[in-house]
């Protein structure tokens, strides 16, 4: 317990104190997540559109591998990016292993399935209240997902969060493809887990408690930005 | 969804904090990177020579994997036997001794296995195995672990069994098992002294030169992989067993211990 009082008394320290590594280190970390989501969402959120409103033959199939896929453990995902960016790799030439690049690379891969089975979830719904509608108005394939996507945009911004959520507080595969090099790859997930190492467990919470926070900011940041959640709008 | 998260975003885009000509990748071991040298050598070095060294702090054998895949530029790490094999694997050009530290066994403070009363570190271990008092590996086949290896293979003990816990991680890691379950492990002394939690661990044997933990700097080979950055690697090396590394190095201190002891040969 007396741990945790001493994280939380350095958390205070050290964001009070603006102390430089410790914004160089969350400045990365939102860096990488943030990236992360937006690429996956570019991809993730259209594909969970396409998927709702297309039938064809593996339909199920590929949806179960989608949602199967959001259990992607990211030690595998991390192993796996770094075969591929190891300079004995088939994209090794690029040299993009141990920079933030690759971390970003293997987050995306981590969170888009997240992305696309929420999206699609929430699409299919929708959907089904359009479905007559934008028949009867002769729409194409390409208008109705940006349809869906626009008038489903709430809660298809809870799939991109839910996607940002599982990227900012994961460390498995961005300590393998990244490295944890102090000043070019340290993030705050990696930081915790090498503080933990040393014993410094008071050092690892408060870092922790400044993980948790800048989470909950990014959260209330995109839904003060998109005007939600405000009175007389539902 | 509105533009502007995504507009948020993009500002705070993906830059890939692009490598200024002076930089390279060093792999090196979780002991040399726990003990703090590191922290005091590499501004020195950047100041001395310009060069910005990123360190990958894994295992020994992870390190050499590294360089083998060349993915770093030069390794440092302290396991001779695999050294020797990943040289002979055409993988680095040679091997350069740097400077030695010690490894400690770490144990309970009450000592239940004796260690204290033994005369060398073979017949301590052999003590531990005897009483089947609770052990700490790392099993992670990093440079600390095969030293561990080599002990009891020494002592003529075959580990196994419900007192040998293999964690399979790295020296901080393992020691805060050996904390919490208040077991033995073989740790090296500059991990020990700067570790924060040694609840009711201490030192419980040392001093055998068996003990002894030689650093080796081994470059990558530049012949295998073309791309690593053999002049930086070189200018390091002269660094490194220069007079001023010498300096720094023995006078690197913790709770007024000397760490580690300057042993480079000149060329």
């Amino acid at each position: 317990m007396n741990d945790i009082w001493q994280g939380l008394a350095q958390a205070l320290r050290l964001v009070l104190g603006l102390d430089a590594d410790l914004i160089e280190i969350s400045g990365l970390s939102l860096q990488v997540s943030l990236g992360a989501t937006l690429i996956a969402s570019v991809i993730g959120l259209p594909l969970g559109a396409w998927l709702a409103i297309n039938r064809f033959r593996a339909r199920r199939v590929v949806i179960a591998v989608l949602n199967a896929l959001m259990g992607l453990p990211p030690v595998v995902v991390g192993l796996f990016v770094y075969v591929l960016l190891s300079r004995s790799g088939p994209f090794g030439v690029l040299g993009l292993l141990f920079t933030p690049t690759a971390m970003v690379i293997a987050q995306v891969i981590i969170i888009t399935p997240i992305i696309a089975s929420i999206a699609h979830q929430a699409i299919r719904d929708l959907w089904a209240d359009y479905h007559d509608l934008l028949i009867s108005l002769n729409t194409s394939r390409a208008q109705r997902i940006r349809t869906l996507l626009w008038d489903g945009r709430r809660a298809l911004m809870t799939a991109s969060l839910a996607g940002f959520g599982r990227a900012i507080g994961e460390v498995g595969a961005i300590m393998i493809v990244g490295g944890n090099i102090d000043h070019v790859t340290r993030v705050l997930t990696t930081a915790i887990a090498l503080e933990t190492g040393k014993g410094e467990f008071g050092l690892a919470l408060a870092l922790g408690f400044v993980l948790i926070s800048l989470a909950v900011l990014v959260n209330l940041a995109v839904h003060f930005l998109s005007r939600t959640e405000r009175s007389g709008r539902w | 969804m509105t533009l502007r998260p995504l507009v948020l975003a993009s500002l705070l885009a993906l830059g890939a904090g692009s490598a200024w000509a002076e930089d390279m990748k060093m792999a090196v071991t979780t002991s040399f990177a726990n003990s703090g040298l590191a922290e005091v050598l590499l501004p020195e070095i950047e100041k001395d020579t310009g060069i910005t060294v990123q360190l990958l702090v894994v295992g020994t054998g992870q390190a050499l994997a590294l360089g083998a895949a060349g993915d770093v530029d030069a390794v440092l790490v302290h396991s001779r036997a695999a050294e020797e094999k990943w040289l002979a694997e055409g993988n680095g050009t040679h091997r350069r001794e740097i400077m030695y530290n010690d490894f400690v066994i770490v144990g309970p403070a009450a000592d239940p296995a004796g260690t204290k009363a033994k005369a060398n570190a073979l017949d301590a271990f052999a003590a531990i195995a005897e009483a089947q008092a609770p052990f700490v590996s790392r099993g992670d086949d990093s440079g600390t672990h095969k030293m561990e290896l080599a002990l009891w293979k020494d002592a003529g003990v075959d580990p196994a069994g419900e007192w040998y816990r293999a964690v399979g991680q790295g020296m901080g890691a393992a020691l805060n098992t050996a904390a919490g379950m208040n077991a033995y492990i073989l740790a090296d002394r500059a991990s020990w002294l700067n570790f924060g939690n040694k609840a009711d661990l201490a030192i419980d044997f040392e001093g055998d030169p068996v003990l002894f933990n030689q650093y080796a700097y081994l470059p990558v080979n530049p012949e295998k992989h073309p791309h690593v950055k053999a002049d930086l690697v070189e200018k390091l090396e002269d660094w490194l067993v220069s007079d001023t590394a010498k300096g720094l190095i023995e006078g690197y201190k913790i709770a007024d211990q000397q760490l580690f002891v300057f042993n480079a040969q000149p060329k």
